[in-house]
């Protein structure tokens, strides 16, 4: 019961004109960070961490600061998705797996009613999640705890089975593109012995950096995507002007009951997988939509414009973006990218993340969570509301449309590094991606492996280093073991698909 | 589509060669460290070594990329069987002028900035690739910039390079920072 009026004390904290006020103004920035291509939760909360110590300054709360960049967070969330949909390019990472169905639904001229699904979703995720998170937050904290080297590898390794298993792309392909992704992740310094490596054709100045993650990513979407967009369509296809009305999304709302499936698995499957350290949203999403067309009788209609495919990584990414914040706030080990810098922030406001946090500092932790709640309201009324605004990007001619995110794309690697070296990256990334795109290499896998890439080798060195090089450390363990073999029956569900085909023709 | 399939199979696997000669060099300030010596998944019974991880991928990306191959040179490959081609000349064309244009807009960029960069790329694009009206191609052109400058540069304090142009910006500084 204890929770229960804790959490009222919280929501009454939050609902307080000036916190009220910052969780408005840190949705309506997240949903723009979020939708702009190249600009995700993480840049947004990584920019504006400066201007919070102004907030903390003027209201003299340590909760105010993080209930803004919160909100920022929880709002690229519901952002990523308007650009997957509208424009075929996501957001963020985080809505990478909403453009496998979003987009298609809009081309057949029913991006309202994507863009409907994917907001509800989006609350229906943060509000179970948000549930979860108060309710059962020590005891899932003391599971994630368990996870240790060997479980978040063999968690990483069933993300890539995903995608190999149930991708549906060319096998090899994906598989080059995965190991791309990795390999890309791997240039710069080794970061268990220090030593630099792969420093590619010996340039210092390119390489010692490492190979950013938006690099890529902006490149492969922002660039290759746009090419082969305009290659595909010869600048003659103008984008599905779809009709909004209020009528039409009531209409929409109603169609959100055929998908309650997919927002159900991707609420408690995306808060899950955001508890765990270091998985953050994206894999969230990736894995909550694998798991849907899998379970899904519909899955053949998967990937052209299935409501399901939109709602489960929209509820994924949100319900994983709370989950983040467990560990972050209960472990002090963050759960995602921008949970990291959630938590650099905490430390420099002053506060100590970990178990003491809830006891010793609740007016910090239950205006926050109270939060949570009232940000997601403000982001689905926010969002519903400005869909005929989202619409109008469609409308726009695709030769302007992509001369600004050219133009984007470039400033906005630069913003993010800085240095000019990165956006020549990029455009090489960029057209490199288009000339395989043509060939139907999957990018995606490309981008997720560049992500993970930095969380997955250090798992599996130091599992491999504690086992004295056994694998089957993998198999052993009670957690790791049950994930490790999901992942080995998904990578040969192709094999045995083949296998099978063979002998019926035999 | 054939030919393009193989070929950039080709070049995948070559990459891949390359990557894994690149995995297995030791770090620069140990000259005698003997190459291919830290791809062992127990170097010195300190775990696997720096090369372990990309030296081991770069192998299972060659192995997919050869299978790419004889899959093509076998016409297994949907698209070794397609009669598609890779690039039409229309297609040929339009990389050539988007994508040449994006790289002089990134070589403009290292002589006049992105503030002069810009203008001119969007100006060309959406007048000249868009064949939009030259006032709605001036108005994205003067008005992007203009966005940008105020959002990067003035509110988030990223300041976007200028390069010869920097003497203009300062009297904007002075007014605005």
């Amino acid at each position: 019961m204890e929770v229960v009026q804790l959490l009222f004390e919280g929501v009454w904290a939050a609902l307080q004109p000036l916190n009220l006020g910052l969780a408005f103004l840190g949705v309506v920035i997240g949903l723009f960070v979020g939708a702009m291509p190249g600009l995700g939760s993480v840049n947004g909360v990584a920019i504006l961490l400066p201007f919070t110590f102004v907030i903390q300054q003027v209201t003299g709360s340590v909760s105010s600061p993080m209930i803004f960049l919160a909100a920022i967070y929880y709002g690229a969330m519901y952002g990523g998705a308007i650009s997957s949909i509208t424009l075929g390019i996501p957001g963020a990472s985080t809505a990478v797996a909403t453009t496998f169905d979003g987009r298609p639904m809009a081309l057949q001229g029913n991006a309202d009613r994507a863009l409907v699904i994917a907001a509800v979703a989006s609350f229906v995720g943060g509000t179970i999640s948000n549930i979860l998170f108060t309710g059962a937050a020590p005891l899932l904290a003391s599971v994630a705890l368990r996870f240790g080297n060997p479980e978040v590898f063999a968690l990483m390794l069933l993300a890539f089975a995903t995608f190999v298993g149930l991708g549906g792309d060319d096998i090899p392909k994906t598989i080059v593109s995965i190991c791309f992704g990795l390999i890309m992740s791997a240039v710069g310094f080794d970061i268990i012995s220090g030593a630099p490596r792969l420093l590619l054709f010996d340039s210092t100045e390119w390489f010692s950096r490492g190979i950013q993650f938006l690099v890529l990513a902006i490149g492969v979407y922002g660039i290759g995507e746009m090419l082969w967009t305009i290659r595909s369509s010869r600048n003659t296809i103008k984008m599905t002007s779809a009709q909004i009305s209020m009528k039409r999304i009531v209409r929409a709302l109603l169609w959100f009951r055929s998908c309650w499936k997919g927002t159900l698995i991707g609420s408690f499957l995306g808060f899950f997988v955001g508890i765990l350290p270091a998985a953050g949203a994206t894999p969230g999403a990736l894995m909550a939509y694998g798991v849907t067309k899998m379970v899904s009788p519909r899955r053949r209609h998967f990937g052209s414009g299935e409501v399901d495919g939109i709602a489960a990584p929209e509820s994924a990414n949100n319900a994983a973006s709370t989950g983040a914040m467990l560990p972050m706030m209960t472990l002090g080990i963050p759960g995602s990218p921008t949970t990291a810098v959630l938590l650099a922030g905490m430390v420099i406001w002053g506060l100590q993340p970990g178990p003491l946090l809830f006891t010793d500092n609740p007016e910090f932790v239950w205006p926050l969570i109270g939060s949570f709640y009232i940000s997601n309201v403000i982001a689905v009324v926010v969002n519903l509301a400005c869909i005929p605004l989202f619409l109008r990007v469609l409308r726009m001619p695709f030769s302007i449309l992509s001369s600004l995110i050219f133009v984007l794309s470039v400033v906005g690697t630069y913003a993010a590094y800085q240095n000019m070296y990165d956006v020549w990256l990029m455009m090489f990334f960029g057209i490199g991606a288009f000339l395989l795109r043509i060939l139907d290499y999957p990018l995606a896998p490309a981008v997720l492996a560049i992500v993970l890439g930095p969380i997955a080798e250090p798992t599996l060195r130091q599992s491999l280093l504690l086992s004295d090089g056994s694998w089957m450390i993998f198999i052993e363990r009670p957690i790791a073991g049950p994930i490790t073999i999901c992942a080995i029956i998904l990578l040969l569900l192709p094999l045995a698909g083949l296998l099978w085909r063979l002998r019926r023709r035999a | 589509m054939r030919t393009a399939e193989f070929v950039a199979a080709v070049a995948i696997a070559l990459f891949s060669l390359y990557l894994m000669w690149k995995s297995g060099e030791g770090p620069s300030w140990d000259p005698d460290a003997v190459r291919f010596a830290n791809i062992g998944i127990n170097v010195n019974n300190e775990g696997p070594g720096s090369g372990f991880w990309p030296f081991w991928l770069s192998l299972a990306m060659l192995v997919s990329s050869v299978a790419i191959m004889v899959r093509c040179a076998l016409r297994i490959s949907p698209l070794a069987r397609s009669r598609d081609v890779y690039l039409d000349s229309q297609g040929k064309k339009m990389f050539a002028l988007v994508g040449g244009g994006l790289l002089l807009f990134l070589l403009l960029i290292e002589i006049v900035g992105f503030y002069g960069a810009m203008p001119v790329f969007l100006f060309a694009y959406i007048r000249f690739l868009g064949k939009h009206p030259w006032w709605l191609a001036l108005a994205i052109a003067v008005g992007v910039p203009v966005f940008c400058f105020f959002f990067f540069d003035i509110a988030m304090r990223i300041v976007l390079p200028k390069q010869y142009l920097e003497p203009l910006f300062l009297p904007l500084y002075e007014i605005f920072l």
